[in-house]
């Protein structure tokens, strides 16, 4: 009986399914407008400004030609100081993030307890942006490299960790079990059976965020913590826009760079 | 077992080594000298000063007793900054929704000419280069503090994003379709608008709402320097040393985060 | 010397998958277990080396009992129990010589297998063996670069470094084609007498079983329902095995491993 009352309703609905799709469309779109309306309506804004703003924003550029380059020594060992930022920083999280995807990974931690700790370092690392972490390493560090790179570090570890537990969950189960059985002891069986699976994970993951962690180190600096950030800072508060405009392009060239590389590397390594 | 055995073995048979990832010896200890350098000057040229490590832990442990028990006494406040951050985050995924077609369009190598095409890509590579933060900074000293530096900044942002994908998602249309339009004579425009846009709204509408995500999460950081939303009343928090009103923020900001992704990528998952 | 008795095995509380089983197996003897898919046939095997806990019953080998042994006494048991798997179970990624030298995880410490520093006699024994099976030029390629009867020769070598006491094989052919098949089962069969090592066989392939092994046990709903030699395996024994199994499986297990691998996979 039931199951034929079931039925019955699947048909019904199956057969208002188009209606009711153009019914679903039409609330999508009045909860989309309703939203715009609110936001617009009641956003803190002073409407004035609005419609300066392309004047304003003109003017900025105007005032950025043409660049200036006669800081370009100082601007250019920033741009290293931010390169070895993000370097270190993916280079010491990439190892710190290998244990806790280990402990992550459902098929491979040792207990329930470790699951969750490792999950619960994942999920909080990686809610908390660079930045946000970055205000915190200055308040305990003073502004500086060091407190960038820890800043970039735990961001990045919750990133790597997720990734590479993921890939941990998603490896091949037989020789792991081929291993088990000629009687090697767990480390061993990581050691052959699930890091060589991992590896090329690995290394997309680390190039990845290395990519990611450059343009990140550019901004660091804007609260304190260190690289070409401060410049770019020091720049904006004297109003020399010209030198903001070569720190601009100092920062395009290097992101392009660093993007160039990691899928040089991407192609080359895997 | 059979002969060759017993007939003793040579000496290369009883070493094996693993043939090495890079096969040519010179760029094999070229790279690894090279990068061993590259550590050791890095790390050296650190400013790693025990001092003031020593210093930050107490500076770190008076941060930590200041910040629990987090502090939600002045909700109205880190709602205003939410709701903010929300304005923000929507208007920027339309503004950057709407701006991304003609750009992506501009930017697809299957149907622009090729200067055009030049000047859609060079649009998405410069809102790509610079973190949204950056721009930012720059927009709040071009219109002021508040939530429209916010609004531009993301725009710009999600523009970068949604237009590439956009872009390459055109690039591998149904090409059939567009021919069977220009076969019966429609306009450019026109084969736009029936051939190529059906083809692409789909991916357009799950973009918008994993940039919607993507922009609230943004929204909260590029308030930081003064582009309105959360962000900005997170840092006016930071810099008054109201660190447990800091973490109480920093916490919901987690929380809203968590529930964004896990929504987001329902629907999208739903959408797909 | 293997001794199982009264084995059980239950998963959860569902009906068991092996009902009280015995088997003697002696000496250099090759042995092919037959029977329809879900006659317990890879779960007897995986008892041995306890991949799979016993529920109930002993399982002797050479007088060590298996069934209760802890943590670090099982990892010493298995290195005297080789395991040959339907899938190979090699690690892709890792040249056939590392594959080989996993047969002697059990035995060498652990910076040896880390850094790739293995033992010189191992070394020579992995090149010994690659050279008996064929497969010696392959030493520094990827395993996944070989052919399926090329892949299961390196599980072979990788079960024998282990210089066990009995070879356990699951389906060993059941991947493979009919050329590759023969050869492995020849194989197996040759180096059975040349260690004198007992070899256990699960085997879809009743005609590969007859002709390449000395004794064939049948089981069925998690018992031994036939122990004989291939002669006396005739049409009442095979029906008896196989009897109330779709035609289809009952066809494939007469004919061959290609057809096999259709319905297994």
């Amino acid at each position: 009986m039931t199951l034929q009352t079931t039925t019955t309703v699947a048909e019904r609905t199956w057969a208002r399914y188009t209606p009711q799709q153009r019914w679903k469309r039409f609330a999508t779109m009045l909860v989309v407008a309703a939203a715009v309306v609110w936001a617009v309506e009641s956003i803190d804004i002073i409407w004035p400004w609005v419609w300066d703003a392309p004047a304003q924003v003109g003017d900025l550029f105007g005032r950025m030609v043409p660049p200036d380059v006669s800081n370009l020594q100082a601007i250019l060992w920033a741009l290293v100081e931010t390169l070895n930022i993000a370097t270190i920083a993916t280079f010491v999280a990439v190892f710190v993030s290998l244990p806790i995807a280990y402990i992550a990974a459902q098929n491979t931690t040792p207990n329930r307890f470790t699951l969750w700790l490792g999950r619960f370092i994942l999920v909080s690392s990686r809610s908390v942006n660079t930045l946000i972490w970055a205000l915190l390493f200055v308040a305990i560090f003073g502004p500086g490299v060091l407190a960038g790179i820890i800043a970039i570090m735990f961001r990045s570890i919750g990133f790597l960790g997720k990734l590479l537990g993921e890939a941990i969950e998603e490896i091949d189960r037989r020789p792991v079990e081929a291993l088990e059985a000629t009687g090697a002891s767990r480390a061993k069986v990581v050691l052959y059976a699930i890091v060589p699976q991992v590896i090329p994970t690995f290394f997309a993951v680390s190039v990845l965020r290395w990519d990611i962690n450059l343009r990140e180190s550019t901004v660091l600096g804007l609260v304190g913590a260190g690289g070409i950030g401060v410049i770019l800072q020091g720049a904006i508060d004297t109003l020399a826009w010209q030198t903001v405009a070569t720190i601009l392009l100092a920062i395009i060239a290097l992101v392009i760079l660093g993007e160039a590389l990691a899928a040089w590397l991407r192609k080359k390594v895997i | 077992m059979s002969g060759s055995a017993e007939r003793g073995v040579p000496s290369s048979r009883r070493h094996w080594r693993k043939p090495p990832f890079i096969a040519n010896p010179l760029l094999r200890w070229g790279l690894v000298v090279g990068v061993a350098i590259y550590a050791i000057w890095a790390i050296s040229i650190l400013p790693f000063d025990l001092d003031r490590i020593s210093q930050g832990m107490t500076r770190a442990a008076r941060i930590f007793s200041g910040a629990f028990p987090p502090n939600f006494d002045r909700y109205e406040l880190l709602i205003d900054g939410f709701l903010e951050s929300l304005q923000i985050a929507i208007l920027a995924t339309l503004l950057g929704l709407a701006l991304s077609v003609p750009i992506a369009f501009m930017a697809a190598r299957n149907i622009a000419a090729k200067p055009i095409y030049l000047i859609g890509r060079a649009i998405i590579i410069l809102a790509r280069s610079f973190h949204p933060v950056i721009v930012a900074i720059l927009f709040v000293k071009a219109v002021g503090f508040g939530p429209v530096a916010g609004i531009l900044t993301l725009t710009l942002y999600s523009i970068g994003f949604v237009a590439k994908m956009l872009a390459e998602r055109i690039e591998e249309i149904d090409w059939g379709q567009v021919e069977a339009l220009r076969a019966s004579g429609t306009r450019y425009i026109g084969v736009l608008q029936f051939a190529v846009l059906p083809q692409i709204m789909p991916r357009q509408i799950g973009l918008g709402i994993y940039q919607l995500d993507s922009n609230l999460r943004a929204s909260a950081v590029v308030g930081i320097v003064g582009a309105g939303g959360i962000g900005s009343t997170l840092m006016n928090a930071f810099g008054r040393y109201d660190y447990d009103f800091a973490l109480a923020i920093t916490l919901v900001i987690i929380g809203v985060i968590l529930v964004s992704e896990a929504v987001s990528g329902r629907i999208r998952r739903n959408i797909g | 010397m293997l001794r199982i008795q009264n084995l059980v095995k239950r998963y959860g509380h569902g009906e068991p998958v092996l009902r009280g089983l015995n088997l003697d197996v002696a000496g250099e003897s090759v042995v092919s277990i037959i029977g329809a898919s879900g006659a317990g046939k890879s779960t007897l095997l995986r008892c041995i080396n306890r991949l799979v806990e016993p529920s109930e019953g002993s399982i002797e080998l050479n007088g060590l009992e298996l069934t209760t042994l802890k943590r670090e006494e099982l990892r010493k048991a298995r290195r005297r129990i080789g395991m040959i798997f339907q899938g190979f179970n090699l690690v892709d990624r890792l040249t056939v010589m590392e594959n080989v030298q996993c047969g002697r995880l059990g035995y060498i410490p652990y910076w040896r297998a880390a850094l790739r520093k293995y033992p010189a006699e191992d070394i020579e024994r992995a090149y010994h063996l690659m050279e008996r099976v064929g497969i010696a030029h392959y030493a520094n390629k990827r395993a996944d670069a070989l052919s399926g009867g090329e892949r299961q020769r390196v599980g072979v070598v990788r079960a024998l470094m282990q210089q066990p006491e009995i070879l356990l094989a699951d389906e060993p052919t059941a991947s493979l084609d009919p050329v590759s098949s023969r050869q492995i089962m020849e194989l197996l069969q040759n180096l059975s007498q040349e260690l004198s090592l007992p070899v256990l066989i699960n085997i879809h392939n009743v005609a590969e079983a007859r002709e390449y092994t000395q004794r064939i046990v049948g089981m069925r709903f998690g018992k031994l329902i036939f122990d004989g030699a291939p002669a006396d395996l005739d049409q009442e024994a095979m029906d008896a095995v196989y009897s109330g199994t779709p035609g289809e499986e009952r066809q494939q297990a007469d004919v061959g491993p290609a057809q096999a691998q259709a319905v297994v996979s």
